[in-house]
């Protein structure tokens, strides 16, 4: 079965020059070894296909059920330097949460 | 000592909410209020402002909201810690005792927090070696060296705790970090020691949770959004601490917004790097080793954190210029309205290339359709409008302002309803690019005075 990650996460996103940090964070303390498993580094980095254009780096938080990404050169440079209407990538929390997963019919959302 | 002292988050960035200072000093006790107005490119705008005027170059917007709470502070000895000082913490100083002496204040101690400018002893601090190279692309300073605009290290909690103990009522700091300014009055208060790493751990955490205002207590919440009680009357976050390093986040009761777990996480995670090595001037602390805890109604404990020692660098933050952009925007209208916005585009694109006009970067997007979330927008069906947004960046002037006189022309000689130009041609705009960078601790020292009433 197919689910989104807003399904079973909430997110917040924020900016660090042309990097973005997006944290991924499970809605019950059962999706964390789910995400954990299922959204990689190299995940991320192809479903940010064509907006993180730099590596993506995964930092793991079992403690609050939480992942942070590190998108680099994410944001078009940056700071005031951005064209971007998100410069600082508030909203790619959201972008990430449209990510699909795909998990056993045994777990229930 | 103190049982036990209340912290209350006031602002989380210059423009933040300018009802929130007050509610924090009316709605119920704290000890002390903290706002942080500085971000990354924020200080360049107030070096900016310094420079055309010698007695600017703060936080304006401090000063109405010091002129609104400030009696009561007094009355009620809530002190206030802020890095609203900017470029020139001292200039703030003196707005705030006219203002002091305008509300009838017969006695007033401001503690101005200095020295984390280093503009004017960049070459110097050169030819001791130290290269202020960019400490994440690693690429040598010198091709950005005659375009700084501005140059300051990130100081912490100590210079701020120095200001208290000399009694200062009013803290105004330069470029002190976020967390400092919420870490040092429970330094203070409880007279943590320099190297008691986890305390100063979970005080720098408690900054972090503070340092954004209504982002911890309910504000731009992703959960379960639509469930956030009030937020047209929002509570900004309140940190009470004991001497032992606990802390609990709350915010006044009878105001609106919410403080749970979920909501504190969110801000846990808001704009951090490495966890386990979030760096301060004051410590290194290990997110991953934070246990939250709801304890009672928008009341949560943050216990068990590790800290490390800090390092041996200070941050500095430089900004420098670096060249121009110009952005405007046109609405187009149903029917078929991301077509013509896809088509004034490439009109537009053509115009320039026939005028030989090249950028450095051009970037079209299209609001209502994909300007937030880009390749991952999924379709849309026939929308009621689009906004099309296009941007160019060049190092040269001419080049930006010349893009910004095409873009009027494409409502009479482009696809048809279009409108949603009464701000103007785009105007080209300084660009300011970010240059962090780190210092050996002993290259910079912070100065501390006291100026009084």
């Amino acid at each position: 079965m197919k689910i989104q990650l807003k399904d079973i996460c909430h997110a917040r996103s924020g900016d660090k020059g042309d990097t973005a940090n997006i944290g991924l964070i499970a809605l019950q303390e059962r999706y964390y070894p789910l995400i954990a498993r299922c959204v990689t580094a190299e995940r991320v980095k192809k479903h940010f296909e064509g907006i993180a254009l730099g590596p993506v780096e995964r930092f793991e938080m079992p403690n609050i059920w939480a992942l942070n990404f590190l998108l680099h050169g994410a944001l078009g440079g940056g700071g005031t330097k951005s064209l971007k209407n998100d410069a600082q990538g508030k909203t790619l929390s959201t972008a990430l949460l449209r990510m699909e997963i795909e998990i056993e019919e045994t777990i229930r959302i | 000592m103190r049982e036990k002292v209340r912290i209350a988050s006031a602002q989380g960035f210059l423009g933040d909410l300018q009802t929130a200072p007050l509610d924090q000093v009316t709605k119920g006790p704290v000890d002390y209020v903290v706002m942080d107005f500085l971000a990354e490119v924020t200080m360049s705008i107030l070096q900016k402002q310094k420079k055309r005027n010698s007695e600017l170059g703060y936080a304006r917007d401090l000063i109405p909201i010091i002129e609104q709470i400030l009696p009561l502070c007094v009355s009620r000895n809530i002190r206030i810690i802020t890095n609203g000082g900017g470029a020139n913490p001292q200039a703030c100083s003196e707005a705030i005792l006219k203002c002091a002496k305008k509300r009838g204040i017969q006695s007033l101690k401001v503690g101005v927090v200095s020295g984390d400018d280093i503009l004017d002893r960049i070459p110097d601090l050169r030819s001791q070696g130290i290269e202020l190279r960019n400490m994440e692309t690693g690429e040598s300073l010198d091709p950005v060296l005659e375009r700084l605009e501005s140059a300051n290290v990130y100081f912490g909690a100590s210079p701020i705790v120095k200001a208290l103990r000399q009694g200062a009522q009013i803290v105004i700091t330069g470029r002190t970090t976020d967390t400092g300014l919420t870490l040092a009055p429970m330094i203070y208060e409880f007279g943590w020691s320099e190297s008691d790493w986890d305390k100063l751990a979970a005080g720098t955490i408690a900054g972090h949770i503070l340092e954004c205002g209504g982002q911890a207590s309910g504000g731009n919440f992703s959960g379960d959004w639509q469930s956030v009680p009030d937020l047209e009357h929002i509570g900004f976050p309140i940190a009470e601490a004991w001497p032992g390093g606990e802390i609990v986040i709350t915010k006044h009761d009878n105001t609106g917004g919410m403080v749970t777990v979920q909501t504190v996480k969110e801000q846990l995670v808001y704009e951090i790097g490495d966890p386990r090595n979030y760096i301060t001037p004051d410590c290194v602390a290990d997110f991953t080793s934070i246990k939250l805890e709801q304890v009672g109604n928008d009341r949560v404990s943050v216990s068990q954190v590790k800290g490390a020692p800090a390092t041996a660098f200070y941050k500095v933050s430089m900004a420098y210029l670096d060249g121009y952009t110009a952005i405007g925007t046109l609405t187009y209208s149903w029917p078929e309205a991301l077509e013509k916005a896809k088509r004034a585009d490439q009109i537009l694109r053509a115009r320039l290339k026939d005028m030989n006009l090249k950028f450095e970067e051009i970037r079209t997007e299209y609001l209502g359709y994909n300007s937030c979330h880009g390749p991952l927008a999924h379709g849309v069906q026939d929308p009621n409008e689009v906004v099309l947004r296009i941007g160019v960046r060049d190092r040269s002037y001419d080049v930006v302002e010349r893009f910004g006189k095409e873009l009027a022309p494409l409502i009479l000689t482009g696809p048809p309803g279009v409108t949603g130009f009464a701000g103007g041609r785009p105007k080209a705009k300084e660009v300011i690019s970010y240059w962090p960078a780190l210092i050996p601790v002993e290259a910079v020292s912070p100065e501390v005075h006291i100026n009084t009433l």
